[in-house]
């Protein structure tokens, strides 16, 4: 975040305050054709590239997969889904990068309790602050398509950052820059949209009457998109949900727990102090004292005589 | 068993006061224990709960900091809790006469403790802050236990630990409440703090609260302290006799 002021930010997480947003000029979005891919893994090797990170040496079970999942240095991943389609008997071979949606509206943002580590750019992008992370792994629970990984290393969040270094200088994305086929190409959400629509009516003429475009409204849109020839069926891709939200678990622990809970807090303890100031006091009178002697010696002498 | 007997007697008569030992020492340190970890749960827990309550990071060092020592706090609440829970739990057992007490719970709050069934060590409210606070303290570990990303982070689902995160934080507020209503009966209750302090209560504060604790302590003797010699100084010396 260093460097950047207030006014470039559409969200900060964990801030009682909204950013003006003023410098909203157009949001971007990656698109990624499915239908376009051939599973190369370029994209990846360029993430790497980039970002200069390093992947640990695997082990093979089987899958094309590699490595099996997201990891804190693997911020995307190509995952390959075998599916006998049962209308065709075709076997279709369906890749998807997998990796973070940028999320217009970020569950992840959402659950964050460390103000700053997580912020929404004014075009959309959404991007991890390592230096205001404290990783709590709440970012994981918070969003809605499993992305997250927390370093055991430095206990650190990270995830793909849509390249937001290459972006602020005018560049697309590593992988797509990376993409052999122009599978995943880069723009403004408007251009990208418009670009899907192209792909999607070529699609149905070639007999995938589902095509269409995978943005889910249930987190307002997503800054990366796919092109989907079954988006009837999202989940057939490695698990795609279909309609993905911010799990309302969240919602209401981020939501009315979290105001409730204080107000609540805030009320007892003001109303003890109140009552503590302005009751009659709950004292030992003088009486009570001297009674006490008395029921002392009585029981006292009770005792004596059970012995 | 003579001896014995003397260590069981808790009444005590001084030339100023007369008291009753209510706390033994080590109970007491429990107690303190448990409850500055309390307060520094929930310092820690409040700054990660709300943004407008994460500059109580600070006092642990900041957010990294805090996420990393909140849960180790908890575990050393729950085993201080542990020994408290035994230490006190004989004297909390649920009883009719704490039914009956319960019914009358106005009179009590209202100070008018007259129209209450005499009370024995504890009260029902105190008991039922005791099975409140064992039942709460339960669920926030198991619950904290689960949302432990550092070390179960892989060991639950997703989904259980959002179950996690919404079950901890009511608790939470739950354990935040309890602790206020304990706090302010303490000090609402004049003379009632030096329990924890001191150990022991006024002989007026047992009669006035506890009427049959005080019976049943008084039944066992009293140390009279009045008799005794001021120490240090012999008897054929001092000039008035």
């Amino acid at each position: 975040m260093a460097g950047l002021q207030s006014q470039d930010f559409a969200r900060i997480s964990a801030t009682t305050f909204r950013p003006p947003d003023v410098r909203h000029d157009f949001e971007v979005a990656k698109l990624i054709d499915v239908s376009k891919c051939i599973g190369c893994k370029a994209c990846q090797a360029a993430c790497l590239e980039w970002n200069n990170l390093k992947e640990e040496v695997g082990i093979n079970t089987g899958v094309y997969d590699n490595p099996h999942d997201l990891t804190p240095n693997t911020w995307t991943l190509m995952r390959f889904t075998e599916w006998d389609n049962p209308d065709t008997g075709n076997l279709e071979w369906l890749i998807r990068k997998d990796g973070c949606m940028h999320c217009a509206d970020p569950g992840c943002l959402k659950a964050c309790p460390a103000p700053g580590a997580i912020v929404q750019y004014n075009n959309g992008i959404v991007d991890f602050v390592s230096e205001n992370c404290i990783g709590c792994g709440y970012c994981v629970k918070g969003c809605p398509f499993n992305i997250p990984r927390i370093s055991q290393a430095d206990n650190k969040a990270y995830k793909c950052t849509l390249c937001s270094d290459r972006v602020a200088v005018g560049q697309a994305p590593a992988c797509a820059k990376a993409c052999p086929t122009g599978a995943i190409v880069f723009g403004t959400k408007a251009a990208m949209i418009e670009h899907a629509n192209g792909r999607i009516t070529d699609l149905k003429s070639r007999g995938f009457a589902n095509a269409g475009l995978y943005d889910p409204p249930g987190v307002g849109g997503t800054h990366v998109m796919y092109v989907l020839h079954h988006n009837d069926q999202p989940q057939l891709y490695a698990n795609l949900p279909k309609d993905p939200v911010i799990s309302p678990v969240v919602e209401l622990w981020k939501g009315v727990t979290k105001y409730a809970g204080l107000a609540a807090l805030g009320f007892a303890a003001t109303f003890a102090f109140v009552h503590a100031t302005i009751a009659r006091r709950n004292e030992v009178s003088r009486a009570e004292d001297r009674e006490a002697e008395h029921l002392i010696d009585e029981e006292a002498a009770h005792g004596r005589q059970g012995q | 068993m003579v001896a014995r007997d003397n260590d069981e007697r808790t009444v005590r008569r001084s030339e100023e006061r007369t008291t009753v030992d209510r706390t033994e020492g080590r109970v007491r340190v429990n107690h303190w224990v448990t409850a500055i970890s309390l307060i520094l749960l929930a310092f820690s827990g409040l700054a990660l709960f709300h943004p407008s309550m994460f500059w109580l990071s600070s006092l642990f060092g900041g957010g990294s900091m805090t996420r990393m020592l909140h849960p180790w706090i908890g575990v050393v609440l729950m085993v201080s809790f542990a020994i408290l829970f035994l230490q006190v739990l004989k004297h909390n057992f649920w009883n009719k006469r704490d039914t009956h007490w319960m019914r009358h719970v106005g009179d009590a709050m209202s100070g008018n403790e007259e129209n209450l069934p005499e009370v024995g060590r504890y009260n029902a409210a105190q008991k039922l802050i005791f099975w409140t606070m064992t039942l709460v303290i339960l669920v926030l570990f198991g619950s904290g236990i689960v949302i432990w990303y550092e070390y179960f982070g892989t060991s639950f689902t997703i989904d259980q630990q959002r179950v996690g995160h919404i079950v901890h934080a009511l608790a939470a507020v739950a354990i935040m409440l309890v602790v206020i209503v304990h706090i302010y009966a303490a000090f609402y209750v004049r003379g009632t703090i030096s329990s924890m302090t001191e150990g022991r209560v006024t002989g007026g504060w047992a009669f006035r609260h506890h009427r049959r604790w005080l019976r049943e302590e008084a039944q066992k003797g009293v140390i009279d302290e009045r008799q005794k010699p001021p120490p240090g100084r012999p008897r054929d010396l001092h000039p008035a006799e």
